[in-house]
């Protein structure tokens, strides 16, 4: 057959994308249980594969009697959690970032483009300041995350223009508001324990996570995971832009206080617990979308799977690089910038 | 069909468009010609439902657009946008399937159903095998159709297009044209703004003529592109004449006249 436009010869690649795919789907399930697994095993006390699978087996099945061994300890309450907010946490803000490049229309939008990220850390750096609790600064970080987004709308709907161009006028104003308000608390901080221990928060870490800031932060993570995974297919006829998505019948207006709602909270919900990670919400996207294309139906699930398992090594680096841990946030930017140097140059000849 | 009564447009206190009325029935062609402007692409926002007219009102099978919901439209009218390249590399298939969003439920993703209306309507503009291609990696024509492609999975009674020929060769913009002829022909009705007065004369029943937001004339290409409206459209003299073809149909061209000039090359 000819296609009777171009000319050109049609060939049938339907096998070799058959292959494809079966390798793609052997990856991506294979992948986060490989990386999930090898988290336990390695770090200051190392842990043979054989120990661990053992040790797993005994905690769940093994008879009632048996004392917490050290390596129970080990696995169960410090590995666990913080794998498991490792993991969320990837997942969060990969998935949060694919949302906003797609109703941004933009590639290079990550997920604190309506200042989510500055007003969290304006928001712990406020209480570490008045020395409050670790449940405080987290929950303050939350709910500054969530004013900073709320003012970013109030002031795209203040300027009335471009609705897609306000947002993130308004998102860069907010976040520079509250970077200068992050600004001024180091400056009037005790540089000889609130100021680092400010620092520390900002350059983010899983190292303090325990059970129950996983579980103070599953409810805003439920509902924004919902709500993305909902309209996801959705956002793909929002990347055509604005008047197109609504003359195919798309409420955008809605559609998009939904992703906003959605990416918010689940990257706010992650700041609080874990510090300012940054580049991976602009990364891991587009490394989805260099194994699966870029249709969100596929590539927001794939996006959050990628995303939990390059999370979760590099923490496993960060754990095991030094006789100090590495601050997270300085290895995700760290690797962030030759990685997405790679995947960008093999992506952008799609686009044009 | 579709009936556009009384409408006025301002932007903030600009007014552009001035009490325009027409209608336009099942299986017409209706060309929209006008200076640039002259208010034609507003008017074509304020059909689809993108603006709402300042006074006067658009219906739809007699029904107030404006009382109309977004998914409602989007199955009554198709939209035929002048083709750009998104941000991502689609599929076309999936740009296709993008047509099918107003018969989902507001939550889900597109069915085997929906699939097999996208490759029907491919397949409809003979470019069934494009559609595992990258939509961002295929000629600006093929795009075009892929764009047709999606709006007839709207399976629309309505086609509305703004200039879809600007970014295509001569032939492609005929093989476009025909599509939309064998269009029509089935029953879907058609309003394609353009700037061409010759499209008009190849494929409109009707043409409606506009200048500065206003209504100039309104009627069958032959009775309405004369002479005398290009004139006073275009500020250009025309000439205007019928050419018969092998099989006596008579097709009419129109022409620039072009100004006479004193040779510097002498006699």
């Amino acid at each position: 057959m000819i296609s009777p436009l171009s000319g050109k010869k049609i060939t049938n690649k339907y096998f070799k994308r058959l292959d494809l795919r079966f390798a793609q789907i052997f990856l991506l399930v294979l992948l986060p249980i490989a990386v999930f697994l090898f988290s336990f095993a390695i770090g200051r006390y190392g842990i043979p594969v054989s120990q661990l699978l053992l040790t797993i087996y005994q905690h769940y099945f093994g008879s009632s009697t048996a004392q917490a061994t050290n390596l129970d300890t080990v696995v169960f309450n410090i590995r666990l959690p913080r794998i498991m907010a490792g993991m969320l946490v990837g997942a969060a803000l990969s998935a949060a970032g694919a949302a906003y490049q797609g109703m941004f229309k933009n590639p290079l939008v990550s997920p604190d483009i309506l200042g989510a990220s500055a007003g969290a850390g304006f928001g712990a750096c406020l209480a570490i300041f008045l020395s409050q609790s670790v449940y405080v600064i987290q929950l303050s970080a939350f709910l500054f995350g969530l004013a900073a987004v709320l003012l970013a709308c109030l002031i795209n709907k203040q300027l009335d223009y471009d609705p897609t161009l306000g947002l993130v006028l308004g998102g860069i104003l907010i976040s520079t508001l509250f970077s200068s308000g992050t600004g001024a608390i180091k400056y009037f901080a005790d540089s000889n324990d609130k100021l680092p221990e400010i620092t520390f928060w900002l350059m983010g870490s899983l190292s303090s996570i325990n059970q129950r800031d996983i579980l103070s932060v599953i409810i805003p993570m439920v509902i924004g995971f919902t709500a993305l995974f909902l309209v996801r297919w959705r956002l793909n006829v929002l990347a055509f832009g604005e008047e197109e998505a609504r003359t195919l019948g798309i409420n955008t207006r809605r559609l998009r206080l939904i992703v906003i709602i959605g990416a918010t909270l689940i990257t706010t919900a992650s700041v609080s617990i874990c510090g300012m990670i940054g580049w991976i919400g602009l990364v891991v996207p587009h490394l989805g979308r260099s194994i699966v294309g870029p249709n969100y139906r596929t590539l927001l699930p794939v996006t959050c799977i990628l995303g939990a398992s390059y999370l979760l090594l590099v923490d496993d680096l960060a754990r095991c690089l030094g006789s100090v841990e590495v601050p997270l946030g300085i290895l995700t930017s760290l690797l962030g910038v030759p990685f997405f140097v790679i995947i960008f140059k093999n992506n952008i000849r799609g686009w044009k | 069909m579709l009936e556009v009564r009384n409408v006025s447009y301002s932007y903030g206190p600009s007014q552009v468009i001035h009490n325009l009325s027409f209608s336009m029935e099942r299986g017409e062609f209706l060309c929209v010609l006008g200076p640039n402007g002259c208010g034609k692409t507003t008017l074509l926002k304020n059909i689809l439902g993108l603006l709402t007219p300042s006074s006067g009102s658009i219906l739809i099978d007699g029904e107030d657009l404006q009382d109309l919901p977004l998914t409602r439209l989007a199955k009554t009218m198709g939209y035929i946008p002048q083709a750009h390249t998104p941000p991502f590399p689609f599929k076309v298939l999936d740009v296709v399937l993008m047509g099918r969003t107003s018969y989902l439920s507001s939550l889900a993703v597109p069915g085997k159903e929906d699939e097999k209306i996208s490759l029907e309507s491919l397949e409809e503009l003979n470019i069934g095998h494009l559609k595992d291609e990258i939509y961002t990696k295929i000629s600006g024509g093929e795009r075009q159709l892929v764009l047709i492609a999606r709006a007839l999975a709207q399976q629309p009674k309505i086609l509305i297009m703004d200039e879809p020929t600007a970014s295509l060769d001569f032939g492609k913009q005929h093989l476009f044209l025909e599509h939309m002829r064998h269009l029509s022909q089935k029953g879907i009705s058609i309003l394609m703004v353009t700037h061409d007065p010759d499209q008009a004369f190849f494929c409109a029943h009707k043409v409606v003529l506009m200048k500065q937001g206003r209504l100039l004339d309104m009627g069958t290409p032959e009775a309405t592109i004369i002479e005398k409206s290009m004139k006073e459209m275009y500020d250009i003299d025309v000439k205007i004449n019928g050419m018969k073809l092998a099989d006596d149909r008579i097709i009419r061209v129109c022409i620039p006249v072009p100004k006479r000039y004193k040779s510097v090359l002498g006699a």
